[in-house]
């Protein structure tokens, strides 16, 4: 629907990046997706526990708000330092090679940007930049996906050939609280391949970020992402995956405070035996609304799936899980799993679901569920009769809500990394 | 060390009074036992001193030595000496139970201004307390309580006790649920920690636990109040002849 109010950002008629050939028709055919499906709106189904003005029209400058500032609320960009990663980083939406790893080769590993690339006039990720979005656009239509496609000029394209023991991490910063950044990532995993990428940090006033993953056979993919941090910004995150035989993806995703999170997660199994989890754990207080919208489908057979989200919120925070599990004629022996729930903390924090299974193959295993519920008073009593204050008692139970979750990330000492992450936040809740 | 004067309780949501004026004293080293029929107020009695929401003190003092008791929070009261083994102990799914030992200990010593028990230590007196009461290191890296039998919940109560050392000890029921060895076990844990400076009160039902369990004092409630007050032979009593007689003395 076109001519609909024209956001700031956003017009019907934009100057696409330039572009070599390999690129240019991608950017065109996706400008024409946009077009054809225009702005979210609130009316839209899966438009309806978020607000999309947010993401579409330029908030008012809002810096000097409660909190505002990187750091002050959520997780820290130095919380992988450990894992040692290869650092790409994105200085305002724009590569920094001056703050990103001194040396950006690793054995196995082809990495280019699209800022380059796109000079080209051909390119390996001709075959999934743009693709994979725009299988995802069935049957739920995600424009600023597609708006992201036609207009990203920044983001990195890496082949893995190897199984890769060192992470890759892309690192988001900027002093920019202004900007309206657009990045836009393809991975291909090669056949047998494996790769750990993180992601941290934020940047801009709104930011809005791609990330198309394509499996080969047998390939393993592992992403960790933090994000938060900023009170004021409103993020949008599409991941579009399509996994092949026997290949494994794990995601993971931790949400700390931040103004306006929604992470979309399109991911389809076209080969057998394939797995897929998608978890994540989301803290909230004040003004935050953390949306997480999955989309998994079964398009094989004998492939499992997962769905993990847990979420704590506090003082007017709001939450917002839809998952759905699609079952393909195909995806005999499917079993898929899905669960959310939510721990309020408060009586003005809020918990949206919506859990969708839709099958059409016969013989499948379907599971789903959603809780929301308060701190266990006779737990909270226990602790304290023990001589726990009622600060550590609360922040003791919601790490023991989360720790579920937790267990989703199969490297420990990541998931030991994220767990400190969860502590400090616990930590600066003053009283919770 | 803890003196209850004319404790009178309602519970919060409700118009219903459930303690009517229990007067208790405890000195230091004593075993007082407290049994009586269902819905006396001996539960109430144990949770009222723990420090649990949901009820109401209208009238009365309770002081642990010399000081306000009812002013505390839960967790000042456990600092200041107070420990509650629960009659359900309660699961925690997701906190280790050797986390929740450890949390609980340095809280403890923090809120009295000591130093925290330091890894190694900490471990060796779990290692050394739980040995006696046969609980073994499954059961401390479990999530707290959670998939423990009744009698390893009972036994898990005591751990804590040993570890937390407390000055009033308050037991309710944790007899109930147990087999005669564990009965047993459980009550050689509590024998164990007997001390000149260490006072008990046990709730109980039955005679039995106090066969293994010597009280010094036995006092009989009914209907919110303290009816009677005796030497171990008073159980003895109750368990030949019920607590009607007791009832209709008091009546009459």
């Amino acid at each position: 629907m076109i001519g609909q109010a024209k956001p700031d950002g956003y017009t019907p008629a934009p100057n696409l990046p330039q572009s070599g050939a390999w690129l240019r028709g991608l950017r065109e055919a996706a400008l024409v997706r946009f077009q054809a499906m225009g702005l979210p709106q609130r009316r839209d189904e899966y438009w309806r526990y978020t607000d999309p003005t947010r993401l579409t029209v330029a908030q008012a400058a809002t810096v000097s708000g409660a909190g505002a500032g990187a750091g002050a609320g959520g997780v820290v960009s130095a919380a992988f330092d450990a894992a040692q990663a290869l650092q790409l980083v994105f200085t305002d939406g724009v590569f920094d090679g001056a703050a990103s790893s001194p040396d950006l080769a690793l054995d196995g590993v082809e990495i280019d940007h699209l800022a380059e690339a796109c000079a080209h006039d051909l390119h390996w990720a001709r075959d999934i930049y743009g693709q994979l979005e725009t299988n995802g656009q069935t049957p739920v239509a995600r424009p600023l996906a597609a708006w992201n496609t036609a207009m990203a000029a920044q983001g990195v394209l890496i082949r893995v050939r190897a199984a890769v023991l060192r992470p890759i991490q892309i690192v988001y910063q900027g002093t920019d609280m202004q900007a309206d950044l657009i990045l836009h990532h393809c991975i291909r995993l090669e056949e047998g391949a494996q790769l750990t990428l993180l992601e941290t940090g934020c940047s801009g006033a709104r930011s809005n970020h791609v990330l198309e993953v394509d499996l080969g056979d047998r390939a393993q993919f592992h992403h960790l992402r933090l994000q938060g941090e900023d009170a004021v910004a409103a993020r949008v995150t599409h991941i579009f995956a399509q996994l092949g035989c026997d290949s494994h993806m794990r995601s993971f995703t931790l949400s700390a405070d931040g103004a306006l999170i929604r992470n979309e997660a399109v991911i389809e199994m076209l080969g057998a035996d394939a797995s897929a989890h998608i978890a994540g754990a989301a803290l909230g207080k004040g003004r935050v609304h953390h949306d997480d919208t999955i989309f998994v489908t079964h398009g094989a057979p004998n492939c499992e799936s997962r769905q993990v989200f847990k979420k704590v919120l506090r003082d007017g925070a709001v939450g917002v899980f839809q998952g759905k599990i699609l079952v393909r004629p195909v995806a005999q022996k499917t079993d898929g799993y899905q669960i959310s729930q939510a721990l309020l903390l408060d009586d003005d924090a809020q918990f949206l679901a919506k859990p969708e299974l839709e099958i059409y193959a016969d013989d499948v295993k379907c599971s789903h569920g959603s809780t929301t519920g308060a701190l266990d008073e006779t737990a909270l009593f226990y602790l304290r009769s023990r001589g726990v204050g009622l600060v550590q008692a609360q922040a003791l139970l919601v790490l023991a809500f989360l720790a579920e979750v937790l267990e989703e990330i199969e490297d420990r000492d990541l998931a030991a990394l994220v767990q400190t992450q969860l502590e400090m936040w616990l930590d600066r809740q003053q009283t919770l | 060390m803890l003196e209850i004067k004319n404790l009178h309780v309602k519970l919060e949501e409700e118009d219903k009074v459930i303690l009517r004026g229990v007067d208790l004293k405890i000195g230091a080293g004593e075993v007082h036992a407290i049994m009586g029929p269902n819905g006396s107020g001996k539960s109430t009695t144990s949770y009222v001193l723990a420090g649990r929401d949901g009820y109401e003190v209208t009238d009365g003092t309770v002081l642990l030595d010399g000081e306000d008791l009812l002013a505390m929070e839960p967790e000042e009261r456990a600092a200041a000496g107070v420990f509650l083994a629960f009659q359900y102990p309660v699961e925690i799914p997701g906190v280790g139970n050797m986390t929740f030992l450890r949390t609980a200990l340095n809280a403890q010593r923090k809120a009295r201004g000591e130093p925290e028990m330091s890894a190694g230590d900490f471990l060796k007196l779990v290692r050394e307390k739980a040995k006696t009461l046969k609980i073994d290191a499954d059961m401390l890296k479990r999530p707290v309580n959670v998939g423990f039998s009744g009698g390893e919940k009972k036994r898990n109560e005591i751990l804590q006790m040993a570890i937390l050392e407390p000055k009033l000890c308050i037991l309710d029921e944790t007899d109930s649920g147990l087999d005669v060895d564990a009965m047993k076990l459980v009550s050689e844990g509590v024998n164990a920690l007997r001390d000149a400076g260490r006072s008990f009160l046990v709730i109980t039902h039955y005679q039995r636990l106090l066969d293994h369990i010597k009280p010094d004092v036995v006092h009989i409630m009914a209907h919110g109040r303290i009816i009677k007050t005796g030497g171990p032979e008073l159980a003895l009593e109750v368990e030949n002849n019920g607590y009607a007689d007791l009832l209709a003395e008091v009546a009459g």
